[in-house]
């Protein structure tokens, strides 16, 4: 008996999938399975995480729906992996953050945005807040330079503490057999396997979506999605760098780096999101844990969120529009840094950890 | 009347699937008529894992060669000679060009593992298993542009000396019931579901096989054929049956309902009586003979024995085994005699003699003294709790079937080929496997036949 009833079915599965083993070429899922006879509530959450829902080993499975066996293990460790976020939560009284993600992350969302607008307004006169402001500097007429940097550097640094708490705690108990540190060999074919998607593919054909028919779509959206981010994220480095570095103000023209960085992330945070949220309302149901949907849409929704505001003020940034723009993408920006901990974005993180486990378990045993 | 398919394929597992593709590449119309549900589809074609087919060189897939001399040898042993030469060295040569011919419709092997099974060299293992092989198949046939009906249960064949004309069905498909077509592929299973048929041959005992593929394979185009003149072949008792687990469900539990814990334990019948030498010989013929032993006890039941010391040997299993701290709580638990089965296991264990204990080879641990005596593997049950899973025959495919001549076509009683008729797969297994089996067999027949069946039904609907 386990913790949650989740996780009674994910043991009944591994236990079907463990004594037929005709997935195992499909994904990390099924050979991590096959080193255990028995699983604890960490070896669980650890294969749900390490599942990347690819949905090859429904389609593929003789004995999924309606068969009397019922297996559907896409399914089952979407929501044993949905419930791990919540059980590793960091600190744990605001687990309850997962419950209703969706709710919580657009009011975090809302009142982030409405927070900067008001901000603005207040310490600004209104000139100031619909002003055209250009040159180097022009962003810290609406708000000085440090107020930012010490605002967005905080509640980073928050999210960081939390996410470190969380995975921390998962880390320890996915760690049995092997326990201990993650040795580098180990982290760097994660890395390998999480900056390709090497298990989002169907064991080679592709994600399955709609029906039997395989494509690579999401697996295209997530690449956009995930490397968007991660050019945004080099952008604002970037810049920080430059700021600090070598004086350097924002805004930039541009062509030059932190701009470029950010323009083409940007765009990637734009199409993937909107792929990745096509692609979840055409999936098939049988696939999908219904009952998060308000999670990883609320985060698809933020990441959205911050491409748009971010790529609308570079067009507009020397415009009037561009104090109530910048105001919203900061909102946008804060939220999604502080969400980070209590929302979809932690699933990158347990899934590298996993992954991790899953190279040293590969390592252990070769 | 509507419209008239150039080739109608019956069935929807491996044989068929690979018959309609190869007809719709020799330039034919094709339908496939499959009885079961969508979900259901492809029969036993759906459980299965691997493929024996023999090559020359080792590949990415298959660790060693398997020259068509040594697969022929195989299939000499494990059918004791019952098997068409020329038929079975046709089908074994052909393989060879399979292993290829099947990734070219879309079928993705895996890599070879060190796996579970150890048939890295002979079998080919499908990425995904046979379900995924079959979406492959399916939805190549449907860019090819073959038409598949589901639900269509054929339920009677309209044929006149030896040259089909036309099948009738349950289900009216846009309105028809009847569907006529210049050539016909039978590929539509075996009559292992088909319980009653089985009794014919088996009695009363057929009420306690338990069946591990589709309820769907009820023979009944075979039937149809055998009454319409086509010339049969085949033992009737004869098929694949292995011991499965007695708590297993009676159609479609798949494999994870085997067991082959055997040779590390003893088998008892409802009298707490061995009947078998369960060291008798090495995987996979030990797992094959059980079914048949087990048919052959009292009510059809039996149940293996061992203890605590060897649960992690073979594969995790499904159904957990019943466990008692001593072996009278655990002939309680199983409603045996518990003094039976303690003179049993006492009688064993007395019996047995040291040895070096290798489950990969024949070893030398055995029993003296007892009947029957176990030759190899024979280890003392001695630790508890005790362990047991109940076992009854596993049905997985039977023999009787349809002779077919090299082109898969037909052979009508009176010697003559038919016209128009071919067949492949488990409908016409019999033709090679008189008895016995070696794994992997079962997708070879369907694909090689299926192929060849697709291809001259083809040639001679565009004649
Ligand atoms: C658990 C299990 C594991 C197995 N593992 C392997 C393995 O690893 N390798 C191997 O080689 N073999 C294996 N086999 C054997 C293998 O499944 C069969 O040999 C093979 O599936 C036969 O293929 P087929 O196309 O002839 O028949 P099937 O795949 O059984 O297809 C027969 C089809 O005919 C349809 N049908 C029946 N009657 C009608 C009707 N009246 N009208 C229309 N349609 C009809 C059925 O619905 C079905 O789709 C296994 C079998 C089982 C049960
Ligand atoms: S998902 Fe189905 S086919 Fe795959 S390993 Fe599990 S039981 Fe077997
Ligand atoms: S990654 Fe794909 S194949 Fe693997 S368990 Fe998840 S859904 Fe199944």
């Amino acid at each position: 008996m386990h913790g949650t009833r989740i996780l009674d079915e994910a043991d009944r599965l591994m236990t079907v999938c463990n004594s037929c083993r005709y997935c195992e070429g499909l994904c990390a899922v099924f050979p991590a399975m096959e080193m255990r006879r028995a699983f604890s509530d960490g070896d669980l959450n650890y294969l749900a995480n390490l599942c990347h829902s690819c949905g090859a080993c429904y389609v593929d499975c003789q004995f999924s729906p309606p068969h009397e066996f019922n297996v559907n293990v896409p399914q089952t460790l979407a929501v044993a992996r949905a419930e791990s976020y919540a059980a590793y939560a960091w600190p744990q009284a605001l687990s309850g953050a997962f419950a209703r993600n969706g709710l919580v992350v657009s009011i975090i969302a809302a009142l982030s945005m409405a927070a900067f607008i008001l901000g603005f307004a207040a310490l600004n006169d209104h000139s100031v807040l619909f002003g055209v402001h250009t040159g180097p500097g022009a962003f810290y007429k609406l708000m000085p330079h440090n107020a930012m940097a010490a605002l967005f550097s905080g509640a980073f640094l928050y999210a960081i503490l939390a996410l470190v708490m969380s995975v921390r705690g998962f880390w320890r108990d996915i760690g049995t057999p092997i326990g201990g540190r993650a040795d580098g060999g180990s982290v760097l074919q994660a890395i390998r396997d999480a900056g390709e998607l090497r298990y989002l593919h169907g064991g080679g054909v592709g994600c399955y979506n709609e029906d039997d028919k395989p494509t690579d779509r999401r697996k295209l959206y997530h690449h956009l999605t995930f490397y968007g981010f991660l050019l945004c994220f080099a952008a604002t480095s970037v810049a920080t760098l430059y700021h600090y570095l070598i004086g350097r103000e924002a805004p930039y023209p541009w062509w030059d780096l932190p701009v470029v960085l950010g323009t083409i992330g940007g765009i990637g945070l734009i199409i993937g999101p909107v792929g990745l949220c096509a692609a979840k309302m055409r999936r098939d149901p049988a696939l999908l844990d219904e009952n998060r949907y308000g999670m990883d849409i609320g985060f698809i929704a933020m990441l959205f969120l911050t491409g748009l505001t971010g790529m609308t003020l570079l067009v507009l940034r020397e415009t009037a529009a561009m104090g109530p723009l910048l105001a919203l993408h900061l909102g946008a920006v804060f939220a999604l840094f502080i969400t980070m901990p209590y929302g979809k974005f932690v699933h990158g993180i347990y899934r590298f950890a996993a992954l991790v486990r899953y190279a040293q378990e590969r390592r252990t045993a070769a | 009347m509507g419209s008239k398919y150039d080739v109608l394929v019956i069935g929807g597992g491996n044989a068929a699937l690979c018959a309609a593709i190869s007809a719709r590449r020799g330039g034919a119309s094709v339908l496939v008529l499959e009885g079961a549900p969508k979900f259901y589809r492809g029969g036993n074609t759906r459980h299965t894992r691997n493929m024996r087919c023999a090559h020359d060189a080792a590949t990415e897939i298959l660790t060693g060669p398997y020259t068509e001399e040594e697969f022929w040898e195989d299939l000499l042993r494990v059918t004791g000679g019952q098997t068409d030469e020329v038929l079975a060295r046709h089908m074994i040569r052909e393989s060879k060009d399979i292993l290829n011919w099947i990734v070219e419709q879309g079928v993705r092997w895996q890599p070879s593992l060190g796996g579970t099974l150890s048939l890295g060299r002979t079998n080919s293992f499908f990425l995904g298993g046979g379900r995924a092989m079959l979406n492959a198949l399916y939805l190549t046939a449907e860019r090819l542009g073959i038409d598949v009906e589901y639900d269509a249960e054929v339920t009677d064949l309209v044929i006149e000396d030896g040259m089909f004309l036309a099948a009738r069905l349950k289900r009216p498909i846009n309105g028809e019931t009847e569907i006529r077509a210049t050539s016909l592929v039978a590929a539509a299973g075996g009559f292992e579901a088909n319980i009653e048929w089985l009794k014919q041959y088996w009695g009363e005992a057929a009420d306690n096989f338990l069946i591990r593929g589709t309820p769907h394979n009820r023979g009944s185009i075979l039937k149809m054929l055998l009454d319409k003149g086509v010339q049969e072949v085949g033992d009737p008792t004869q098929c694949h049956a292995v011991a499965i687990d007695a708590r297993a469900p009676k159609f479609d539990g798949g494999i994870i309902t085997r067991h082959d814990s055997v040779v590390f334990g003893i088998v008892v019948n409802k009298h707490s009586q061995r009947f078998y030498d369960e060291g008798e010989d090495i995987w996979p013929k030990r797992y094959a003979i059980w079914g048949r032993l087990v048919a052959a006890q009292p009510d059809q039941i039996a149940y293996i024995v061992f203890d605590s010391t060897v649960v992690t040997s073979f594969m995790p299993t499904l159904f957990p085994p019943v466990a008692g701290q001593t072996i009278a709580e655990l002939a309680d638990k199983l409603e045996l005699d518990p003094a039976a089965l303690e003179k049993t296991v006492t009688e064993f264990n007395a019996a047995v003699r040291p040895g070096t204990f290798d489950h990969t080879i024949l070893d030398d641990c055995r029993t003296e003294g007892i009947t029957p005596s176990k030759t190899h593997w024979a280890r003392r049950i001695e630790t508890p709790p005790y362990l047991a899973y109940p076992v009854r025959p596993g049905i997985t495919f039977t023999y009787l079937g349809t002779r077919v001549n090299k082109e898969a076509r037909m052979v009508m009683a009176d010697g003559k080929p038919s016209a128009n008729m071919f067949a492949a797969g488990e409908i016409m297994a019999g033709n090679v496997l008189g008895k016995g089996y070696a794994a992997g067999m079962g997708m070879t027949i369907g694909s090689v036949f299926g192929r060849i069946a697709g291809q001259e039904a083809a040639k001679h609907a565009r004649n």
